[in-house]
């Protein structure tokens, strides 16, 4: 970082070769600066502005009718029930592939990021394929009375589905640079395998597992395609946040959607503030241990 | 096959990767597995027909043109993007640094009705686009803003790490050696980076094909003009076409396939290249 910082305080008014000059430099930044504020910022603003555009009584009433509570109450129950099992699935994927070596690894590693090329609409579809009426276990299913497809199970596997790789992908390549030795250096003292996990690796991991549960939680929340197509769109039952967000604009209820929108724009944006400060802690501690590159 | 994996002294061996298996077999290998099995149930004459219908060839080329019109455009901007960001100061450089991400963060029903209510006739933008004869909402247009809207941090996020690592010798040479600062962004930055803004122009492309939530709103979802794929298999869905969904869903999954093995090499590629030059 210094040694970019550096050679920016030499003094200005003559162009350096390794440098453009300031009218190229403001004109890059302009051009810049106006394609994010023209597709993210106005945006971004805009939920929020035309949320609160009647007035904070008809967006307090939107947020706090039962359906939209019992939306937040079901989004909530999917990314409780989703996130632990995708963290535990990370770190046990990432033991496996960073401290040891096997064949078909890159396979493996492969396979774990494909939930993130398939298209939401398909994610939810193969388990319709499963679990609907007309699928392999539909029947069976049917006959116990039990009702996974367009309800709260068919939301919570979906979740699941899209958000598999987020907490395995941050942990790959971190544990993977940290190496065994340390974990290596427990063994030979003695400590068990769960010892060795708590004490000598969850340590070094905690930050980068924070960072992929912030993820995993933020597209647990907010994911669109593969819980609609599961859940049917059973108001007060089977509705989570972002589908409230569509039945109410499909009504031309634009006020109310807005508002609940607001409610998933501000928990984008708290995510990203979290993300910030993990990033910057993460780029802390090898600065101060001396090994930055 | 007796050394399927190599020695080493820690435990949890077995008990991580058999998880690991399990878990991805039952949430992902074996219901992305039904799509294709179900699909067999049609001969491949019948399959061909469901996916070669107009309405269907219509809806691929919406699909594919406005994803890759959409990513091209991430592409120039995604570099001037992280250009600026790696190698510029200026105000709020930190906060608009983190608001990159916003696409990825924030869900894509919020980001699908915020654009149409901009683009709509009566909206912040439609207002001053439509007078001129741009409509934007309920058009393909619309479908091409949101998918740059969605596909906006994957070329900046590939290419700033790479930009950030460049080494300044390389360019301070370029210029002792008579290149102008063009020269030196043409012949020696933009080689280097290359491999890394491909790399981001396919995971936004690949991101686009399949996304849903942030168009329907704004496309305006008419057949043949304004309707993607992806919708294309839902509504064959709530028809009870299950056959035809899952066989639109099978091209999808082999598109994503193919689409995610490119991704692999150009990954590779563009690491190799990095660290060949260190």
């Amino acid at each position: 970082m210094t040694a970019i910082a550096l050679p920016l305080s030499v003094p200005s008014g003559r162009v350096r070769p390794v440098e453009e000059s300031a009218w190229v430099r403001r004109s890059l930044i302009g051009l810049a600066l106006a394609f994010l504020t023209l597709f993210l910022f106005v945006p971004l603003i805009s939920v929020f502005y035309e949320a609160l555009k009647k007035g904070w009584d008809v967006y307090i009433a939107a947020i706090t009718e039962p359906d939209a509570v019992s939306a937040i109450q079901l989004t909530l129950t999917a990314a409780a029930i989703a996130v632990p099992l995708n963290l535990v699935f990370g770190v046990a994927a990432a033991w496996a592939v960073a401290k040891f070596e096997f064949r078909g690894k890159n396979l493996l590693v492969t396979l774990i990021d494909l939930p993130f090329s398939v298209s939401p609409v398909v994610s939810g579809l193969i388990y319709v394929l499963i679990f609907g009426l007309q699928g392999w276990l539909g029947p069976w299913l049917a006959e116990h009375d039990i009702k996974i497809i367009f309800a709260v199970p068919g939301i919570v596997l979906a979740t699941i589905f899209v958000t598999v790789p987020f907490i395995a992908r941050e942990l790959i390549p971190l544990m993977q640079s940290q190496g065994a030795e340390e974990e290596e250096a427990a063994v030979v003292l003695g400590a068990s395998g769960w010892q060795i996990f708590f004490r000598v690796t969850l340590p070094n991991i905690k930050w980068g597992l924070l960072y992929g549960v912030i993820l995993c939680n933020a597209r647990a929340m907010g994911e669109f395609g593969a819980v609609s197509v599961v859940s049917g769109h059973i108001r007060g039952s089977t509705n989570t946040l972002p589908l409230h967000v569509e039945i109410l604009y499909n009504e031309y209820n634009f006020a109310a959607a807005f508002a609940v929108a607001s409610l998933l724009a501000l928990l984008a944006l708290i995510t990203l503030a979290l993300k910030t400060i993990v990033e910057s802690k993460t780029r802390e501690k090898p600065e101060t241990a001396g090994i930055q590159e | 096959m007796g050394t399927f994996r190599q020695h080493s002294v820690l435990p949890g061996f077995n008990l991580a990767l058999g998880f690991t298996l399990l878990y991805l077999s039952l949430i992902v290998l074996i219901p992305i597995s039904a799509a294709f099995v179900r699909t067999a149930e049609l001969t491949l004459p019948e399959f061909w027909d469901v996916v070669t219908t107009p309405r269907v060839l219509a809806s691929y080329r919406l699909t594919f043109g406005a994803s890759f019109a959409a990513a091209l455009l991430n592409a120039i901007f995604g570099l001037l993007v992280a250009w600026v960001l790696v190698r510029y100061h200026f105000p709020g450089k930190k906060l608009i640094d983190s608001l990159v991400d916003l696409p990825f963060a924030l869900p894509t029903a919020v980001a699908g009705i915020a654009l149409t209510a901009l683009y709509a006739g009566n909206g912040w933008l439609g207002q001053y686009l439509e007078p001129l004869g741009l409509k934007v909402a309920f058009t393909p247009a619309g479908v091409f803003v949101a998918l740059t809207f969605i596909g906006l941090p994957f070329v900046v996020r590939t290419v700033q790490p790479v930009l950030e690592d460049l080494e300044p010798e390389l360019e301070e040479a370029a210029a002792t050696l008579g290149a102008t600062r063009l020269q030196t962004f043409l012949r020696v930055i933009f080689p280097a980076i290359f491999p890394a803004l491909i790399t981001g122009f396919a995971l936004a492309f690949a991101r686009a094909i399949g996304e849903y939530g942030s168009v329907i709103f704004i496309a305006g979802n008419m057949p043949m003009i304004s309707e993607i794929t992806p919708l294309l298999i839902i509504t064959k869905l709530e028809q009870y076409d299950y056959a035809g969904a899952t066989a639109l869903a099978v091209v999808m999954l082999v598109i994503s396939f193919v689409l995610l093995l490119i991704i692999n090499l150009l990954q590779w590629w563009s690491r190799s290249r990095s660290s060949s030059s260190v």
